[in-house]
């Protein structure tokens, strides 16, 4: 029984993997075919981007702040301190703000092109779109992957730097350091490869949000409750895909750099 | 929002005598054509041939594998088994893009409309001139706005689908579903959902549409006042399998008995009894 069940699942996740993985490869196909819709790819800019701007500022605003109080606190005995802007910036770039950002800003994003796409499928919009000769891929899922894809490190580079910045106003209200000190320490700190190894990484997963979210709406069934799983598997799915995803990465990042 | 209603205009242009001939050149064929969804067999071996320039209705009941039939039409679904022709071509087997080539052939009224509502009516009409034609922008106002008049729904372009009545999304859907001119529509439910008027309107509306473009059309119903509405012919679809094809003068007098049973529950057998029956025979 118990093995029948976990056959069963494990089928699902391979037929679901397979299918994945070739609306990644039409998507990569229409992109390189182009024409590219300026417009369309604009307005997801603006949806996924820009809109996306206050969640990633606040997230990693506050655990910059976070960070530094933890810290200080943690390395109090060993003069930490002193190495509060080093600990901050490095944990930040390299792995706090793009995790943390792709999480919390793939959430929101995944969720709504999910609920988007979901609803257009239930309500035939997309079948009215393929029989109006038109590729669904090309129309709808081109232009929100390409955006995820580079919105995703705009965003962390904001999250960087917004990190750092709480970091320094803890650094400078409740820990008595300089500002100048802390930002010196910061700028000694982070080499070219962790900014690599850390906004690179961004662009991975960005591009797996965006393939997440359309595939779960784009198979939608079932209306309104239907629309409602896909979002949720999104959001779950999508939170486990950047862990996982962040552990290579991070493996391969290293043997690289 | 008030409906605008269309006027009936069979009274000014009666049907042309060709549309009731039933010329033999086949547009779309099905062969024996099976189509399941997991456990559920909902297409057991239909055949079908829709003829150039006649309304075909096809008759049913929930289920029955109506809609489904339309789609597989369409190229949306591929069958499980058989073949399906569009003008000769058989399409059974094309990829996607090749479908798209074929699609343009054809324009279809979805149940729900199917509008897209992050567009104005304007730009759901105007999408498909966008996609496949280089006209101007200019041009395609000219267009929608024609288009939009022969739906008589002149002057709606800027409202969104959302603030539309059912009847006006069905005639916006259909206004995008032929603003390139297809030579076939497909009608998939286009009255249900409606309230009697808005649905005799919308019935109305098809045959305009019928005389004006002079296109073939297949048009998936179980309401049985519009079959008999605008339909030259009807194929009776039940249990997957074509039961009954034939004019709607034969289907009134069938004695095909599920067909008989279908018809039966309807206004139109009580209005428009069997000939036996208005010679003051009872069954």
């Amino acid at each position: 029984m118990l093995l029948a069940r976990t056959r069963s699942r494990l089928e699902d996740w391979l037929y679901h993997l397979g299918d994945i993985t070739d609306l990644a490869g039409q998507t990569i196909r229409e992109f390189v075919r182009g024409p590219m819709e300026k417009a369309l790819i604009l307005q997801q800019f603006d949806v996924i981007g820009v809109k996306s701007l206050s969640i990633a500022m606040i997230t990693s605003m506050f655990i910059g702040m976070v960070l530094a109080l933890q810290t200080a606190y943690a390395l109090a005995e060993f003069g930490g301190k002193l190495f509060i802007g080093k600990v901050v910036s490095l944990s930040l770039v390299r792995e706090l703000a793009p995790v943390l950002m792709s999480i919390m800003v793939g959430g929101r994003v995944g969720a709504g092109i999910t609920a988007e796409l979901g609803t257009m499928r239930v309500t035939e919009q997309i079948d009215a779109l393929r029989a109006l000769a038109t590729n669904p891929v090309r129309k709808l899922v081109v232009p929100r992957v390409f955006a995820t894809t580079i919105m995703f490190p705009m965003l962390t580079i904001v999250a960087c730097a917004l990190g750092i910045f709480g970091g320094l106003i803890i650094a400078v209200t409740s820990l008595h350091l300089s500002a100048n000190f802390y930002l010196r320490s910061v700028i000694d700190t982070v080499k070219y490869n962790d900014l690599a190894s850390g906004i690179g990484k961004t662009f991975f997963f960005g591009f797996a949000i965006g393939m997440i979210a359309c595939y779960n709406g784009l198979r939608t069934t079932g209306g309104a409750d239907g629309v409602g799983r896909a979002t949720t598997v999104t959001v779950v799915v999508g939170a486990i895909t950047i862990l996982i995803m962040d552990f290579f990465l991070t493996k391969l990042f290293l043997l690289s750099f | 929002m008030t409906e605008t209603f269309a006027p009936d205009r069979r009274a000014e242009t009666p049907p042309t005598p060709d549309r009731r001939k039933h010329p033999r050149d086949v547009f779309v064929e099905f062969r024996d054509v099976h189509k399941a969804y997991g456990d559920k067999q909902v297409l057991r071996g239909a055949s079908l041939k829709v003829y150039r320039g006649e309304v075909l209705v096809i008759l049913g009941g929930s289920g029955s594998g109506k809609s489904v039939t339309l789609r597989q039409m369409l190229g949306l679904e591929s069958p499980d088994e058989g073949r399906v022709l569009v003008e000769g071509e058989d399409i059974t087997d094309f990829p996607e893009q090749e479908l798209y080539r074929v699609r343009k052939k054809f324009g279809m009224l979805f149940q729900s409309g199917a509008l897209f509502d992050s567009m104005t009516v304007f730009d759901n009409v105007a999408f498909p001139l966008r996609e496949h034609t280089t006209m101007s922008e200019e041009e395609i106002a000219h267009a929608v706005s024609q288009q939009l008049e022969l739906v008589d729904l002149p002057g709606v372009e800027e409202l969104m689908p959302v603030n539309l009545s059912g009847g006006m999304r069905k005639r916006v859907a259909l206004a995008r579903s032929t603003v390139l001119e297809p030579t076939m529509i497909l009608y998939d439910e286009p009255t249900t959902g409606l309230d009697p008027i808005t649905s005799q309107t919308i019935n109305e509306l098809i045959n305009a549409l019928q005389r004006k473009m002079n296109v073939t059309s297949v048009v998936v119903t179980h309401d049985i006042q519009s079959a008999f509405s605008v339909g030259d012919r009807i194929a009776f679809l039940d249990q997957g399998v074509f039961e009954w094809v034939g004019t709607i003068e034969a289907a009134r007098d069938s004695d095909h008995p599920l067909l008989r049973e279908f018809l039966r529950s309807s206004a139109v057998v009580a209005a428009q009894p069997r000939k036996q029956e208005s010679n003051g025979q009872q069954q």
